[in-house]
């Protein structure tokens, strides 16, 4: 299996400020890939880039699926080059398709966020019947007049749904609005719901923040499962060790936006500039504990 | 009371006694807690009680006094029979299917009451009566169903999930009965001067207000697309209304020749103001909240001051001339355009203006329905949760795939559909269209009734626009305060119910495969 994900030299800029500097890593397929750093470090600028947030201002993402190779940084300008009596379509393609976030979810990267963006007036089985769109069928007589193939989808999408919330253990709350579930049940909620869209990739932004120890301990069962049984690929950003170092094959350290280390959890923890990183220099009396927290 | 105050009005009796009785019959349907059996011991009860009732009735009511002399006159007590048995006929289906009890027995009283009215009260007083007990009933029925279905899926719905199912098809069933209950009535009510033709209640200035009410809930469920699901401010949508209106007179006037009528510039004005929403839609796919609601305000006041501005095309403030629409190429006219057939010659009957408006009532209401219908399948359909997630979070909608360049056109496309036909409707009933009747005070009265009545709710808009378009009718004198009410309606409905008078309600799923709890991979081993 290759790389699922090829980051090279990413650099972004605002204003005055390099929010990530010439950042470069491989992500293997099926890999549990944690990404961490101090605050500030640039962990969730990364992955906006990744997912078409935001577009970096050098450098190259491609995503790799079944042997292709896209680049998320560039439009899909190929289809109508060179295509004179095309542009008008091309155009209009463009005009439909061009948005980087939405394409980039149609190569099946999915992501969860920091603070959590569920639909929150729909119910918890509303919100997973949303990511299935793509999949679904949307024509608009089909769905009016309820023809048997539309009914079919439909079925097809809320089992799928049922699955995902009962893989999640939300099955007893699929009917109440996703505004009204307690944190915890939110954060799965919104897992579950980037599961839904059947992604290669999914990005995971501190999904352990705020769960107690059980609800991490199932959440770390959760997504070694979806690697395994699943078969898909899990980006993380995490300050929650017990997270980061139990389950992730390798790990991503960024500190003022560079990769300052990256290898498996356990040279990544001997790294002397990891280290640095997080405790500071020896003279340094910075309070480590509250930096570890932080 | 006179001696003759008995005047028989037997079609009133046997078609508002069917239309109950069809109601029941339909609860029944929906209910389905009954088999055949139930069927025929309802039927042999209600008999029984029939044949005691006519042993009673003959004697005491049968015999006439008339000048000077007793009349034996045995349909009046064969009436008071069938009351009687219709009415044993509900209770007792009431009592089986042990559901809306409460609600099937004040239908029953309906009946009672109205047979009684019919029975004892001269003629003009009954039917003010008779109607003011269906439409207080009607409403009764309405709030009842309404908010206490409401009311238990909210408080127990959370708690116990298995009681979801049990508690979704009595609603259902109960809302199916008072769908059938409230359509039937507002099917017959046009058809009541008919019947009813010495002292109608129902005149043709109460059609047009009803049809124009009718039209107003088109244009609600089509602001509720936009407004209600994909939560888009627009306060230009009188400008698809007018696309609409001028749409018809416009085609009618140059295509008229081509036998484009009515029913052909029905379809064409959908589309042509559907293409305008299109148009609207471009420039503003980036906007949010008070920007869009900025320009979308424009585009109304823009369309409004071209039709006034293009005196060639639309004749300016002048106004144009729409055709009234036809039955199948039969007029509803005295006298034919060349060339045409009016209606009542055509079936030769004696010519009366009220046919046409009780045809552009039926008209509106079907079309009102249907709207209805579509809104509510739409509102069930994936692009109608997308348009919800959109409203919700625009990005998160975008990173799970959505299209949102779409998703927004198709919101404001398919809105302009529906106010086109509701502008085709509306010039069509009133005969005359300009650029005063779409001004920017429309727009808020159509956007009042959407959120009034509850943004992306039905049964809410629909109770809306019924109270937005008739107690301005029927508070004509205090017109002038009529915005200063809107107002404050706005604002005690903004303290009061947040949510719009009636909060949609979401839809519930049921797990319904054998498969529940086969798999928990992941939390299962936990415990």
């Amino acid at each position: 299996m290759g790389p699922i994900v090829i980051v090279e030299k990413v650099s972004i800029r605002f204003g005055g400020l390099l929010a990530l500097n010439e950042v470069s890593f491989q992500m293997e397929e099926r890999h549990i890939q944690a990404i961490i750093g101090p605050n500030g470090a640039g962990k969730t600028t990364l992955f906006n880039c990744l997912t078409g947030f935001y577009k970096p201002t050098e450098g190259s993402i491609v995503l790799r699926r079944d042997g292709k190779s896209y680049h998320l940084t560039q439009p899909p300008m190929g289809s109508f080059r060179g295509n004179p009596a095309g542009w008008m379509g091309g155009f209009l393609r463009n005009l439909f398709t061009s948005n980087p976030i939405h394409r980039t979810a149609l190569l099946g990267v999915s992501r969860t966020y920091q603070n959590i963006r569920l639909f929150a007036q729909m119910t918890g089985i509303e919100n997973l019947l949303v990511a299935q769109h793509n999949s679904v069928n949307h024509k608009l007589l089909s769905g009016i007049f309820q023809t048997p193939g539309f009914l079919r989808s439909e079925k097809k999408a809320l089992e799928k749904a049922w699955y995902w919330l009962e893989f999640m253990g939300l099955e007893d709350t699929a009917n109440i609005e996703a505004g009204n579930l307690a944190y915890g049940l939110q954060r799965r909620l919104e897992l579950a719901r980037a599961m839904a869209t059947s992604p290669r990739l999914i990005c995971l932004d501190e999904p352990a923040a705020g769960l107690n120890r059980q609800e991490i301990e199932d959440l770390n069962r959760v997504i070694v499962n979806l690697r395994n049984e699943h078969k898909i690929s899990v980006l993380l950003i995490e300050h929650h060790m017990g997270v980061v170092m139990n389950i992730s094959d390798r790990v991503v350290v960024l500190d003022h936006g560079e990769v300052i280390s990256e290898g498996t959890p356990a040279e990544v923890q001997k790294d002397p500039r990891v280290i640095k990183a997080y405790l500071g220099e020896e003279e340094e009396d910075a309070p480590p504990q509250s930096r570890r927290e932080a | 009371m006179e001696i003759d105050f008995i005047i028989f009005n037997i079609p009133v009796i046997i078609l508002e006694q069917g239309a109950l009785a069809a109601g029941f019959l339909a609860s029944l349907f929906y209910i389905r807690a009954l088999d055949l059996r139930a069927y025929g011991e309802m039927i042999k009860d209600a008999a029984i009680v029939g044949a005691i009732a006519m042993v009673l009735f003959v004697p005491i009511v049968g015999l006439v006094l008339k000048d000077r002399s007793l009349v034996f006159q045995i349909e009046r007590s064969l009436m008071l029979v069938g009351a009687v048995a219709v009415g044993r006929l509900h209770i007792s289906g009431a009592v089986r299917a042990r559901v809306g009890i409460r609600i099937l027995w004040r239908l029953a009283l309906v009946g009672i009451s109205e047979t009684f009215a019919f029975f004892f009260f001269p003629e003009p007083q009954r039917n003010l009566i008779v109607l003011v007990v269906l439409v207080v009933l009607a409403i009764v029925f309405a709030l009842e169903a309404l908010l206490r279905s409401g009311e238990k899926l909210d408080s127990i719905g959370s708690k116990i999930m298995g009681a979801w199912p049990a508690v979704i098809s009595r609603a259902k069933g109960r809302q199916g009965y008072l769908m059938f209950f409230l359509v039937g009535l507002l099917v017959l009510l046009p058809f009541e001067p008919f019947i009813n033709s010495e002292n109608p209640f129902i005149t043709d200035y109460h059609l047009g207000t009803l049809t124009q009410t009718l039209i107003y809930i088109l244009l609600a469920m089509g602001l509720n697309i936009v407004v209600g699901l994909a939560g888009l401010l627009d306060l230009g949508f009188v400008a698809f209304y007018a696309v609409g209106a001028y749409g018809y007179a416009l085609i009618t006037l140059h295509l008229g020749e081509f036998g484009i009528g009515f029913w052909w510039a029905l379809p064409i004005t959908a589309s042509l103001a559907a293409f305008a929403g299109c148009m609207l839609g471009f420039p503003v796919l980036r906007m949010h909240g008070d920007y869009l609601a900025i320009v979308t305000l424009g585009f109304g006041e823009i369309i409004r001051i071209l039709l006034v501005n293009m005196i060639d095309f639309t004749n300016g403030p002048n106004g144009m001339s729409a055709p009234r629409p036809t039955l199948m190429g039969l007029e509803f006219t005295r006298r034919a355009k060349e060339g045409g057939v009016p209606l009542h010659e055509y079936f030769d009957i004696p010519y009366d203006a009220t046919y046409r408006y009780v045809f552009i009532y039926l008209v509106a209401l079907a079309l009102a329905l249907a709207a209805i219908f579509v809104f509510r399948r739409l509102r069930e359909m994936p692009i109608g949760r997308a348009w919800e997630a959109l409203r919700e979070d625009e990005t998160a909608s975008k990173a799970l795939g959505i299209n949102h360049t779409t998703v927004k056109l198709s919101a404001f496309t398919l809105g302009a559909a529906f106010a086109g036909v509701g502008g085709v409707l509306f010039a069509a009933n009133e005969g005359f269209i300009s650029p005063s009747s779409f001004t920017f005070v429309e727009s808020a009265i159509i956007l009042s009734i959407v959120v009034l009545g509850g943004m992306g709710s039905i049964t809410g808009v629909i109770i809306a626009a019924a109270i937005l378009t008739l107690l301005p009718e029927l508070f004509r004198d205090l017109q002038q305060y009529r915005m200063l009410g809107f107002g404050l309606a706005m604002v005690f409905i903004m303290i009061w119910r947040p949510g719009g008078l009636i909060k949609v309600r979401r839809r519930a799923f049921v797990r319904r495969d054998s498969a529940r709890g086969a798999s928990n991979p992941a939390l299962g081993e936990a415990d």
